[in-house]
């Protein structure tokens, strides 16, 4: 079922926790939530569940609107944060309730209600805990026990507030691939709040970034790391290094330092780089004089991280770039050392408009064959 | 004098032991000499002297109207104490805060001015009263006024122990309740009942407690008419102006009920620790992995 979100607006006392914003769901989408705490997202999410009221705007489950309609009778399967399972009741009652609360008309008889809770917890892999306690389950566990008891009633829409905040990080990218699974299976259509990008951008077809009650961006997740249209985008997804520089005679300069620029670029402004969309030099280049000096160096992982600070000009946070470890040993850098640094690709804002223009580089042969 | 490194601050077997023995001999002269005292005063004629006093018209009648006061108060209390914790729990509201400390008026003051305000509203002159007994509707000096008053002196005991429960639990798991569709005596019966029902419980076994041995309020209104407005308490401050075995015989029964209360008490406390304790278990190391 498809969700469309028209203008829906909320606030709590003088804090307004979302400008009026619009949002289509398509049917069978996994759509992310996606910013900092007090974006506004899990707001949106229990707006949709029907547990907060919105102050003005409607919500369409499909063709049908849902605005009035109270959460007991929208029918959507919820996963809170902290799962609140029953904690007095069994693993097998707990996914049974949604099944046993039904009106007597609409209610299985309790063979099949059994029939069922066995092949949830089948379908969760743990049906050899079925008469255990919630207390006694690991976090993991908890988790997937919330998720069969939001499935239990067969929902058409499926919400998750942080599902895999609580966990550690490798139950995380577990549950998280075996959730794709389900979803796959399942086909039903899936919001999730999430604070993790990684979580957002693996699981997502859709990535909605929220920040102060707006939405910032929807994308793919692809698309969204890739061509960021704000600062914020730029900001909340992955690392960025940026320069500000005033425009002068074709170039953006900032005290010992400048970036040339293309000719359809003579704004002063932000120039705002992916760590993969530069490399270091060893000297100046024709396209940048960026001399930078290694203040860490990170060796752990498929990249060896640089953390570099400016020589002679300034940025708000250190740059960070990587260096495969084959180029690394050549290199030889070590903690102290300068370097240079050259983009090959840049988003551009200018201080007159709000989106970004892309400008890239052709690549300078002098670069990164000299040794240091 | 080198001071031994194996003693944690003021724990030195001294303070121990000084603190302990006191503790012990307090706690006997004031609690349970007492105790023992009454049964034995009661007892000082024979069990059939005691039997006979008890068996007494008015004895009898003063128990049936205490457990009848009680009866009443304990399910208005238990009704008034849920809506109350879940009125301050569950909503904000303006004057929530006053709210939450009004409830505790009845342990502030004294039962005997809590007895005085009621027959001033209540009584033949008074506000609410005069206009009552134009109606012929009579509240003070008769079981109404009794009631009124118990309810009023142990109304705070079950909202108290409901409160800091509730607030600690939040409501995720109601919510969670309702999503599932779940209609809002369902959510009661099911979810937030089990999960109150220990200090639920501990809160009525207070309020009877209470209700039975309150004497200050009551003896305001009730007017201690033998046979009539008598509750046990009050029975046994009269027996001991003529007679004190009876009255001690009397005193017994409400120690009794009193003992049977700290008996439950503990049950119940013991019952309430291990479901925490299941609450709180470790989880159990289960070999299952997720995905193929």
């Amino acid at each position: 079922m498809s969700i469309r979100i028209e203008n829906v607006a909320k606030r709590f006392g003088a804090f307004q926790a979302l400008a009026p914003l619009s949002l289509d769901i398509g049917e069978g989408e996994m759509v992310g939530l996606l910013g900092p705490s007090g974006s506004g997202k899990t707001t949106l999410l229990r707006i949709i569940a029907g547990l907060e009221g919105a102050d003005t705007g409607r919500i369409w489950f499909g063709s049908r609107d849902v605005s009035e309609l109270h959460v007991r009778d929208r029918r959507v399967g919820f996963v809170f944060q902290h799962y609140a399972l029953f904690k007095h009741m069994t693993v097998a009652d707990n996914v049974a309730f949604g099944l046993e609360v039904l009106p007597r008309h609409e209610r299985p008889s309790s063979a099949q209600i059994k029939q069922r809770v066995g092949d949830l917890l089948d379908m969760v892999q743990l049906n050899h805990l079925a008469q255990r306690f919630p207390a006694q389950l690991s976090g993991g566990q908890k988790q997937r026990v919330a998720l069969a008891r939001a499935l239990a009633t067969q929902p058409e829409v499926l919400l998750m507030d942080e599902p895999f905040g609580a966990l550690d990080a490798k139950v995380r990218k577990e549950l998280r691939q075996w959730l794709r699974q389900l979803h796959e299976e399942l086909k039903f259509t899936s919001v999730f709040v999430t604070h993790d990008q990684d979580e957002a951008l693996e699981l997502s077809d859709q990535v909605v970034v929220m920040s102060h009650g707006r939405i910032e961006q929807v994308d793919e997740p692809a698309k969204l790391y890739a061509s960021p249209q704000s600062r914020f985008v730029f900001d909340f997804l992955g690392h960025v290094n940026v320069f500000e520089g005033q425009s002068y005679r074709g170039r953006l300069n900032q005290g010992q330092a400048w970036i040339q620029l293309p000719e359809q670029h003579l704004d002063s402004g932000e120039l705002y780089m992916r760590p993969h969309e530069m490399r270091v030099t060893a000297n100046p280049t024709t396209i940048a004089h960026l001399p930078l000096k290694v203040m860490a160096v990170n060796p752990v992982g498929a990249e060896v991280r640089l953390e570099l600070v400016p020589l002679g000009w300034e940025t708000s946070s250190p740059w960070e770039l990587g260096l495969s470890h084959h180029e690394y040993q050549r290199w030889s850098l070590k903690r102290g050392d300068q370097v240079y640094v050259e983009p090959s690709k840049a988003h551009f804002f200018s201080q007159h408009t709000a989106a970004p223009s892309e400008i890239s580089w052709p690549c300078t042969s002098t670069a990164g064959v000299v040794e240091v | 004098m080198a001071a031994k490194q194996s003693h944690r601050v003021g724990d030195h077997p001294l303070v121990k032991w000084t603190l302990i023995i006191v503790t012990l001999l307090l706690t006997s002269i004031l609690l349970v000499v007492p105790l023992v005292g009454i049964f034995h005063q009661a007892f000082a004629l024979g069990a059939a002297h005691y039997w006979a006093s008890i068996a007494d018209s008015y004895t009898l009648h003063a128990i049936l109207l205490t457990l009848f006061v009680a009866a009443l108060t304990v399910p208005l209390n238990l009704v008034f104490g849920i809506m109350l914790a879940w009125a301050v729990t569950r909503f904000q509201f303006p004057g929530r805060k006053l709210l939450m400390t009004l409830m505790d008026i009845p342990f502030a003051v004294s039962p005997v001015v809590a007895g005085l305000l009621y027959l001033l509203l209540y009584g033949r002159n008074g506000w609410i009263g005069s206009w009552l007994d134009e109606h012929s509707i009579q509240l003070m000096f008769a079981w109404p006024g009794i009631v009124m008053v118990t309810v009023f002196v142990t109304c705070p005991f079950v909202a108290r122990e409901l409160i800091p429960l509730m607030q600690q639990h939040g409501r995720e798991e109601e919510e969670a309740a309702v999503i599932l569709g779940a209609s809002g005596w369902q959510v009661f019966r099911r979810v937030t009942f089990p999960n109150i029902k220990w200090a639920l419980l501990y809160g009525v076994i207070l309020t009877n407690a209470r209700a039975v041995g309150e004497f200050g309020a009551v003896s305001v209104v009730s007017g201690s008419i033998r046979g009539e407005t008598n509750t046990l308490p009050l029975h046994v401050q009269l027996l001991y102006q003529d007679e004190s075995v009876a009255a001690f015989a009397s005193a017994s029964l409400l120690a009794g009920i009193a003992l049977l209360t700290l008996i439950i008490k503990a049950l119940v406390e013991w019952r309430q620790s291990r479901q925490d304790k299941l609450a709180n278990a470790e989880p159990l190391v289960v070999a299952d992995k997720v995905g193929s």
